[in-house]
């Protein structure tokens, strides 16, 4: 008898703790809620805080405007499919509105699902996989393995234009005779822009030396794949991977006496500020990215401002998307007029699919531009991709100089 | 030891009737709508995680051998069924039928997986099925990831390492590291409260046999049970694969729970939470890695509101949780409110 009173007691536990989990009452609306599930803590943590750092900054900068009133609230995935499911049902909970996706691809491939099967509009800043946006023909099979998820939109570049687009950037300015490419071959991004980039040098006669892998797990180690690089007399290397490992790379390339050009795509972006790695290493590397966080246009120089005086660091590429990301949602609701009521008042009450139609008719009329940090004049396809193109930067003495 | 027989089979009891019960409260406060996406969405990965825990607890606790690697048969049931399911798409319309077909294929190769590693590592004396199976997960996870599979009209297609697939029209089911990146969810809660009866219904019935006893009995000295003819080999084979098949139908669950799965989710750190479920349910004691799964999976989303202090309370949790668990004083002070006849244990 006393297991099963002991049972029924943790039972009982179990499901108290449940009802406090589902009992949130609806409160009066006060501002459009929107969402994001990011990695706040674990392995990706950067990209999560940065984004999570930039949209707060945007939101502020809205709300004092003192028209329509946003709310925004990022949850933690830890870079993890089924833990961004679970977050993004917590912020619908929550009375999510507008999604900005997930930080990440994995975790976005999951949610886009779900917001498409929600009918709330998606709008990621950096979850760049083709696997979000579905109805992208697989670049091997040709064959369409996700359904256009219509819902779904991208700030940044899809990860095959960025592949592409370095491929044609290095054929076009005859950056390298022999090419070496080491990639994350466990890695949604990386192999992405991996595939794509293959596929176009093969097409443009891109003379490939080398290709080498590395996974998570023997990400802390180059020596193999960089001598791999330097036996076939590679003078170029392509490292289409985030910055910890390309960093990693270019040490050990160092110290191995090997100089090729590296060029890397916007995961590359950051490296400046990586802490105890010399940026001296750096010099000369050339990369792709949306958003610098040296130029000199007022609106950068004040977004990086008020993000250094914050949070005490440069922004990266993904805060500048994040940014944008809540700047083109304010401007397609037309500075809060399209959600004004005759009173003066703003409907909050909206329901998200409604949200969603509307969003989505004004980002892809034809009409629709936006400017902001990572580019002029954006526009979005009904595919989903932005229009915006790559811009080609070098480092020169510590800072990105354009090409 | 007629008593001992009646206690143990009315635990058993008691734990089939509370899943039962838990089951139809969550099903009926599900239909009423008076339960949030947030724990809606979790309803099937719970129950994966249960499974997974109650197979881990009769290696660990009922076989005596320590498995570090549990999330490759995971993970070899998930991609299998999740292959199945993709494949048997439009042969086989009913989700359900699917489901269930999916789930007996990651059975079965989670239990070809859990052969092949048992018959040369269960041979040997000592630590070593931990070692083994802690490479095994990790072996998995490399071939998950540099696999592809896609299905056309002429069958299915597989190439390894390089995306090489010729195919006409068609889909890819699995993108190397991408893993599944298009699965259909059709899992549902009825369905993982069966696999969990299922499971529980093995379990109990195997630890009741000739051979449970016969597992035990290697469990507990070795030596004795060799001596009396009990052969070790084959019965330590027998609860490692049955454990590795029924970790493959929760995997398949798990799996077809998701819109997406990567290899990279059933990696050493998932081992060792499943691993972590059962030490703190008790070894052997199959109610207490059913609440320790629930829980444990639940409690991460609970303390969502704690934002960045969200795992270190977690942690904190896990240990104070440990801790009470094992004080002879909090084990006493709920043995007087429990049992006032007075202490048996």
């Amino acid at each position: 008898m006393k297991k099963f009173v002991r049972i029924a007691a943790l039972l009982m536990a179990l499901l108290m703790a449940l009802t406090c989990f589902t009992g949130c009452g609806k409160e009066e609306a006060t501002a459009i809620k929107i969402g994001i599930t990011g990695p706040l803590t674990g392995g990706a943590a950067i990209y999560g805080n940065a984004v999570n750092n930039a949209a707060k900054i945007a939101v502020e900068e809205i709300n004092a405007l003192g028209g329509i009133q946003f709310e925004f609230l990022c949850e933690d995935d830890v870079h993890d499919a089924e833990k961004a499911v679970n977050a993004y049902n917590t912020l619908k909970d929550w009375g999510m509105q507008v999604s900005l996706g997930s930080v990440t691809s994995a975790p976005g491939t999951a949610t886009s699902a779900e917001a498409n099967a929600d009918h709330i509009f998606y709008l990621t800043p950096s979850a760049s996989s083709t696997d979000v946006l579905g109805g992208v023909a697989n670049a091997v099979t040709g064959a369409v393995d996700i359904a256009r998820k219509d819902n779904v939109f991208q700030m940044c570049f899809m990860d095959p234009n960025q592949g592409e687009a370095s491929a044609q950037y290095i054929y076009d300015q005859k950056l390298g005779a022999k090419i070496a490419v080491i990639y994350k071959n466990d890695d949604n991004y990386s192999t992405g822009i991996y595939n794509s980039f293959i596929a176009k040098a093969t097409e443009l006669n891109l003379n490939v030396v080398s290709t080498t892998t590395f996974t998570e797990d023997t990400k802390t180690d180059f020596s193999v794949q960089v001598a791999a690089a330097k036996d076939a007399g590679a003078d170029l290397v392509f490292l289409p991977m985030y910055y910890e490992s390309a960093a990693l790379i270019l040490t050990e390339a160092n110290e191995t006496g090997y100089a090729p050009k590296f060029f890397g795509v916007d995961g590359m972006d950051g490296i400046l500020g990586l802490e105890g790695f010399d940026t001296t290493l750096a010099e000369g590397v050339m990369l792709l990215t949306p958003f610098n966080a040296d130029a000199e246009d007022a609106k950068t120089k004040d977004f990086v401002a008020k993000y250094q005086e914050k949070y005490n660091e440069v922004p990266n590429q993904f805060a500048a998307d994040a940014y944008d990301c809540i700047y083109a949602i304010y401007q397609a609701l037309d500075e809060g007029e399209a959600l004004k009521n005759e009173d003066g008042t703003y409907n909050y009450a909206i329901s998200a699919t409604d949200l969603c139609d509307m969003l989505i008719e004004e980002f892809t009329s034809a009409d629709f531009t936006y400017s902001g940090l990572t580019g002029e004049n954006m526009t979005w396809s009904a595919a989903g991709t932005v229009s915006k193109t790559p811009k080609g930067m070098v480092i020169q003495n510590g800072a990105y100089v354009g090409m | 030891m007629k008593k001992l027989n009646f206690k143990s089979s009315l635990d058993n009891w008691l734990t089939y009737a509370g899943v039962i019960i838990a089951f139809v409260v969550l099903q009926l406060l599900a239909s009423a709508g008076g339960m949030s996406s947030a724990l809606k969405g979790q309803l099937v990965p719970v129950c994966a995680y249960i499974v997974m825990a109650l197979s881990l607890n009769l290696t660990v606790g009922v076989l005596g051998e320590l498995s570090l690697g549990h999330a490759g048969f995971m993970s070899v049931g998930a991609f299998s069924g999740a292959v199945t399911a993709a494949a048997l798409a439009s042969a086989v319309p009913s989700a359900g039928l699917r489901l269930m077909i999916a789930m007996i294929v990651g059975a079965v190769f989670a239990a070809l997986a859990g052969v092949l590693i048992g018959v040369p590592v269960l041979r040997l004396n000592g630590d070593y099925l931990a070692i083994v199976t802690l490479a095994f997960g990790e072996i998995i996870k490399s071939i998950v990831t540099n696999l592809y599979i896609g299905v056309d009209a002429n069958g299915l297609h597989i190439s390894f390492l390089k995306n090489t697939l010729q195919m006409e029209g068609g889909k890819m089911i699995m993108n190397g590291p991408m893993g599944v990146p298009a699965n259909t969810k059709i899992a549902t809660f009825l369905a993982g409260f069966i696999l969990i009866m299922i499971t529980l219904v093995i379990i109990f019935n195997l630890v009741k046999s000739r051979s449970g006893r016969a597992i035990m009995a290697l469990r507990d000295n070795r030596i004795a049970a060799e001596s009396v003819g009990i052969n070790v080999t084959k019965y330590k084979l027998m609860a490692f694969v049955i454990s590795a098949a029924l970790a493959g139908a929760a995997g398949s669950l798990f799996g077809l729970s998701q819109n997406t799965i990567v290899a990279t989710k059933f990696d050493f750190n998932t081992s060792i939470l499943v691993l972590v479920f059962v030490v703190l349910g008790g070894l052997g004691r199959m109610w207490g890695s059913i609440i320790a799964a629930a829980a444990l999976t639940i409690l991460p989303e609970l303390l969502r509101e704690f934002s960045e202090y969200r795992m270190l309370i977690y942690a904190i949790v896990l240990i104070l949780v440990m801790l009470a668990t094992n004080n002879p004083t909090i084990k006493g002070f709920f043995a007087k409110i429990f049992k006032r006849k007075g202490a048996e244990e």
